[in-house]
């Protein structure tokens, strides 16, 4: 007897937030109906705009496309969603890193405290606890590969499997690699490994499969606060463009090293290497 | 981490890139220009003597011309072992890229091989062509491919073929400076690694090079003439001993010049090696290569140089001089490349490496790659007689 109330009740509870669930479509289709910017997923996939505006409905030429990748430093919470996506990509290895997050602090005697653990995979989701000092300042800092316009790894590479694209990207023929590891000794970045699979040089690509789509990278389109920005610079409109073009600090890593990297850092202090 | 700071205060939480907690560059990458070193300082004592008329060494000018031959056979296996994909190794040749230092190798690696082996043919023609004369079967068509088909041992050709032997030997020193200067250049050309990044590493390869190969010389001829109970020609040995001195001062001051100049500067590279130094190699650079293989052989070598002892102890000196000085190379080999890169790119910390017995590039793996050339040794010592007095000259 208590089983059939209890089941009446429960089938009475499901028709009733059915019908709402049915409401709250109606009221939400049609509101979707009314702004234009919801009506967008309805399209269909062609016509999802690009996520690299120069590239939207075009198709790709290589010589006409300048990249850059900008890293915005006082943007990045460490959250660890950049290398999350990047080894579900890429499936990279467990203790190689294409990109990864360091964590900065530092003191009030200018001491610099810099760790990345798994390289920032699971984020910092608790504070540093083994350092026993006031912390002044406090930063995370994205690394990945810095597409040198002059890359060490290219001219070391003793056969050409690493190269050069005319639209600036730093690539590794794996069919081709034989594994000596020059350009890991030679890269002053420290972004490239070798895969323990394939036992070939491996590095962040800026998802070049991705951007020949017109897609941002993998690690670009997760970022939940915007700190990775990604787009051709000979498109005046691009976001990387205009924050090159405008004011304030922007820099690169390593710049004694004469790599001339494509990769820039706003709100990168001296401490950062 | 208390350990790091008291050695740098420029290093306060160690940290290393997560990439750079691999050692890429192992142990073969250590016995590569240990290997070819040894092929170049036996090279240069038979150039003494065949080139600058060096007589007092023409006992062990031959043998040090084979020993380097079994040797340089060798030279490109710890290079495979260490490859990831060894199978495409001709790539190298194949598809060379123009602006790698390493690319080069395949070619100087050649042409090394080729002037080596031709040098060796003219020298012991006289004695192949007797054995071919000899021999009959497989043999003789071995002597007849060895001797170029050709037994004419008459005065004009053997004249002949001393002019061949003095222009190949000439051309063989630049091609063995070239071989291990560039050994040195292919370290010394990685910017992004302050301990190699240097001019002088060419330099200081180089004369560690005429160090490993003489000492070696010196350590065979030694144990080999006295296990057989032959004589030892003491002219000979204090010619080698001397000349040894010479080049160890000159390897010895660079490896310093080095460390102490830029300890001087206290540049941003001192600031990052001193730490590497006093840290991970302090043992294995200050304790083992400078100070029981590098300061004790240089009062031992000045001992036996300078003053009158007799031949006994000279002969066990310089046996126990040559054998610390070819641990001293070894362990600069392993300090420069191990400890090289034991210090991260960050420049705020450093790995470790401890070495696997049972790896690709493992211990067990050292000792093979390091005995084969003496197998190819013992395997050409039948074909080309060692000393001076086994040949029909």
């Amino acid at each position: 007897m208590d089983n059939k109330i209890s089941m009446d009740n429960k089938i009475s509870d499901d028709r009733r937030s059915f019908i709402k669930k049915v409401l709250n479509g109606t009221i939400g289709g049609s509101l979707l109906l009314v702004f234009s910017a919801g009506a967008e997923i309805f399209k269909s996939p062609e016509d999802i705009p690009a996520q690299i505006p120069s590239l939207k409905n075009k198709e790709y030429e290589i010589t006409k496309a300048h990249f850059a990748f900008i890293v915005d430093i006082t943007k990045c919470i460490g959250c660890g969603s950049c290398c999350v996506a990047d080894k579900r990509e890429y499936n990279v290895a467990d203790g190689y890193y294409r990109t990864w997050v360091e964590r900065y602090l530092k003191d009030y005697d200018d001491n610099v405290y810099v760790d990345s653990p798994k390289g920032g995979l699971e984020g910092y989701q608790s504070p540093r606890e083994d350092i026993d000092v006031k912390v002044r300042d406090t930063f995370f800092v994205p690394k990945l590969c810095n597409m040198c316009k002059e890359p060490p790894c290219v001219q070391v590479c003793p056969i050409g499997a690493t190269f050069q694209t005319p639209d600036g990207f730093v690539l590794v023929d794996h069919k081709r690699c034989v594994g000596c590891g020059y350009c890991i000794q030679a890269c002053p970045y420290s972004v490239r490994f070798l895969n323990p699979v394939t036992k070939t040089a491996e590095k962040c690509s800026w998802c070049y499969h991705r951007v020949r789509k017109g897609l941002q990278p993998a690690c670009v389109s997760v970022c939940p606060t915007g700190a990775r920005k990604f787009g051709d610079l000979n498109d005046e409109n691009s976001e990387v463009s205009k924050i090159l073009k405008g004011p304030g600090v922007i820099t690169v890593l390593k710049r004694e090293m004469g790599t001339f990297p494509g990769l820039y850092y706003i709100g990168a202090r001296r401490e950062v290497i | 981490m208390d350990a790091i700071q008291h050695i740098s205060p420029y290093l306060i939480s160690n940290y290393v890139f997560p990439n750079d907690i691999h050692v890429h560059w192992s142990m073969m990458i250590v016995l590569y220009p240990y290997i070819t070193g040894l092929v170049d300082g036996a090279f240069i004592v038979a150039a003494l003597y065949y080139v600058f008329g060096v007589e007092k060494l023409k006992p062990v000018a031959r043998f040090s011309l084979i020993f380097a031959l079994a040797f340089l056979c060798c030279a490109t296996l710890p290079l495979l072992l260490h490859l990831g994909r060894p199978e495409r190794n001709l790539n190298m040749m194949i598809t060379p890229s123009p602006h790698s230092a390493m690319a080069g190798f395949g070619y100087i690696y050649g042409i090394s091989m080729g002037v080596l082996v031709l040098i060796i043919l003219f020298i012991y023609r006289p004695f192949l062509v007797e054995q071919r004369l000899k021999s009959k079967g497989v043999m003789e068509i071995l002597y007849r491919l060895l001797t170029f088909d050709s037994t004419n041992v008459s005065e004009k050709s053997l004249n002949m073929d001393k002019k061949i032997i003095k222009f190949l030997v000439a051309i063989g020193i630049p091609i063995a400076c070239v071989l291990h200067g560039y050994v040195g250049f292919i370290f010394g050309g990685v910017k992004a690694n302050p301990t190699w990044s240097t001019p002088l590493m060419p330099v200081i390869f180089l004369f560690s090079a005429c160090v490993s190969g003489m000492s070696a010389i010196i350590f065979a001829y030694i144990i080999t003439k006295t296990f057989t109970k032959q004589k030892i020609d003491m002219d000979c040995l204090k010619i080698l001993v001397n000349t040894l001195a010479g080049f160890f001062i000159l390897a010895f001051c660079f490896e310093m010049l080095e460390v102490f100049s830029h300890t001087y500067l206290r540049s941003g590279y001192h600031h990052m090696v001193e730490g590497l130094l006093n840290g991970p190699l302090r043992d294995s650079f200050w304790k083992y290569q400078v100070l029981y293989f590098s300061v004790v052989p240089l009062f031992l070598l000045g001992f036996i140089c300078l003053l009158p002892i007799k031949q006994w102890l000279y002969k066990f000196t310089a046996f126990i001089t040559s054998f610390l000085l070819l641990l001293q190379v070894l362990f600069m080999r392993w300090n420069v490349i191990i400890g090289g890169q034991l210090m991260s790119k960050s420049a705020r910390g450093y790995t470790e490496f401890h070495p696997e017995w049972f790896d690709k590039e493992g211990i067990v793996a050292v000792i093979i790659v390091m005995a084969i050339p003496f197998i190819i040794l013992f395997v050409l010592g039948r074909i080309f007689p060692f000393w001076e007095k086994d040949s029909v000259n």
